[in-house]
């Protein structure tokens, strides 16, 4: 279980001073992956650091398991971090060090025998699957490869929380894939508490159970992954979301529209009910889908479409029209009309 | 030419063993002070773990004054203080004393920039493991900088070398001060054409080997 309470992290540049963090509270229990997302600059990496305490916050508190370790330094601090695991974007692997010395390194810190180390070093590199390259330096490594070994590094001591710092930000799709698929495996098979922060939902949405959103220094909203997803609750989680579903339509369609677009959410069971066929059955107007998915997160289906509802030229049309959006409205989780 | 070599080689030999002397003590101190003197300029400029910017400012106006100064001015000016340490201000060791200040110096410099090198990425990764601030200057960026310390003392050694000559002026001896008082002042031409080719292998066989030790130790790629 990790707290963080109220906590504010500002750095003083030259003459100004940039609240990095601004009186952010949460709290992330034991054994979740929690994902911080939010753009550039907005302060999640500083309030990542705020929990290793390699950024000591300036006011506020930051609890393990209950014990206040705000206050820690010296040998204290280092023995809490021992527990701790951190990975990074830019892997920060010692350039002049074998991948095993690389992963013996952190069991060295931690007051580990030799014999102890040259048992667990393979074990480690095995985990993340890299058993082959223990003798290679890191400048003949991959991307995917070395933020595996700052994953073996990171886990060597059996720390209860593992830090994610944009762990896939500097690696490609497929490779990111691959890197998140690893760390879930590590979450679920030793029950390692994840904190992971990107800039990107798509990778929130991949791993994560819970997020926090946050912007300029202050998380605006948390909660369950899918929540965010299905019904976020303020305008920049809505862009953040709208941008990773990318629901865009391309402008020649959306140029001379007859009828309303909709755009549609199901949520759940709902999202695999037959309602528009039914609509169109029943008030007998016509429906065009122009954009659709169904995204699956957590195993919870969450679908959106983008439909154009058209109605005929007789008289009770129109009214036609207005009921079975309506219909829609009742029966599915949100509708929200683009254009009219 | 063999027979001409040959008398010039009873006054090579000890005017190298001087100039290694000198070289040799001088080197010693480089390391020995300047190496910690880099890494104060580096650890108290950074937020890591001994921030102390009186402590920074100190060692940079002090390295500044020494590195601004004419090799042989800082000779002259530091006679009084050989004397002091030595008692006398005669000889290879004695000239010792301001090379070894100026070798102090300049190498702290380039300790300094070899650490700037170091990915800070790195020294944070191993905060974030716990590692004491003991190890992380033994263990990660010693190592890591290795490559650059290796070229930086390379680059040293070199200019020791000449400023060694200079130091034949304080009765220092070794290979420059033979080429200045036989070659300069007697105007024989062929000593100073071979003092200029010995030094000349000299410098090449000490960047030769710094090369070498500084490939060996960067796994860079």
């Amino acid at each position: 279980m990790i707290e963080l309470q109220d906590i504010s992290i500002a750095f003083t540049a030259k003459d100004r001073t940039v609240r990095a963090v601004r009186n952010a509270s949460l709290s992330i229990a034991s054994g979740q992956i929690f994902g911080i997302v939010g753009t550039s600059g907005a302060g999640k990496s500083t309030l990542l650091r705020a929990i290793n305490l390699l950024e000591p916050p300036d006011s506020g508190l930051v609890l393990l398991d209950g014990r206040d370790i705000t206050g820690l330094k010296g040998a204290a601090l280092r023995r809490e971090r021992q527990k701790i695991g951190m990975i990074f974007q830019h892997f920060n692997l010692m350039l002049t060090r074998t991948v095993y010395d690389n992963v013996a390194f952190t069991l060295h810190i931690a007051g580990k025998s030799r014999q102890e180390i040259s048992e667990r070093v393979p074990e480690l590199l095995g985990l993340v699957g890299l058993s082959d390259k223990a003798d290679a330096y890191p400048a003949q490594l991959s991307g995917g490869q070395k933020q595996r070994v700052g994953i073996a590094r990171a886990i060597a001591n059996h720390p209860q929380v593992l830090l994610c710092d944009e762990p896939t930000s500097a690696l490609d799709l497929e490779t990111s894939a691959a890197i998140l698929e690893l760390l879930k495996e590590i979450n679920e098979r030793l029950g390692i508490t994840i904190v992971l922060i990107s800039h990107e939902m798509s990778v929130i949405k991949k791993i994560c159970t819970r997020v926090a959103v946050m912007n300029a220094g202050q998380i605006i909203e948390e909660g369950e992954v899918y929540d965010i997803f299905a019904t976020p609750r303020e305008e920049f989680t809505r862009q953040l979301v709208e941008h990773t579903l990318n629901l865009d339509l391309p402008a020649r369609l959306t140029e001379d529209l007859r009828g309303t677009l909709l755009k549609i959410l199901f949520l759940g069971e709902r999202a695999e009910q037959p309602l528009l066929s039914e609509v169109a059955l029943r008030f007998g107007v016509s429906i065009n889908i122009l954009h659709g998915k169904i995204e699956y997160i957590n195993s919870r289906a969450l679908g959106i479409l983008v439909a154009l509802l058209d109605h005929d030229r007789s008289e009770d049309g129109a009214s036609r029209l207005g009921e079975a959006i309506e219909f829609i409205r009742q029966n599915t989780a949100h509708v929200e009309v683009l254009h009219a | 030419m063999l027979e001409l070599l040959l008398p010039l080689l009873d006054d090579l030999k000890p005017a190298f063993g001087e100039t290694f002397l000198m070289v040799g003590i001088s080197s010693f101190f480089a390391i020995a002070g300047g190496l910690p003197l880099g890494f104060l300029l580096y650890i108290t400029e950074r937020r890591l773990f001994w921030e102390n910017q009186a402590a920074h400012a100190i060692g940079n106006v002090l390295v500044n004054v020494i590195r601004s100064l004419p090799f042989v001015i800082l000779l002259v000016l530091l006679l009084p203080f050989t004397q002091w340490v030595l008692g006398t201000t005669i000889g290879p060791a004695a000239a010792a004393v301001p090379l070894s200040v100026a070798a102090i110096a300049f190498y702290a410099r380039l300790v300094e920039g070899a650490l700037c090198e170091v990915d800070p990425g790195i020294v944070e990764a191993a905060q974030a493991f716990g590692a004491s601030p003991l190890r992380i200057v033994g263990s990660v960026l010693l190592r890591e900088a290795l490559p650059g310390l290796l070229r930086g003392l390379t680059v040293t050694l070199i200019s020791l070398i000449g400023y060694s000559a200079m130091a034949g002026i304080v009765g220092g001896g070794g290979v420059g001060d033979l080429a200045i008082r036989f070659g300069y002042y007697r105007y024989q031409t062929d000593v100073m054409i071979v003092t200029v080719i010995a030094l000349v292998i000299l410098v090449q066989a000490v960047q030769a080997l710094g090369d070498l030790a500084a490939r060996r130790a960067d796994k860079k790629g």
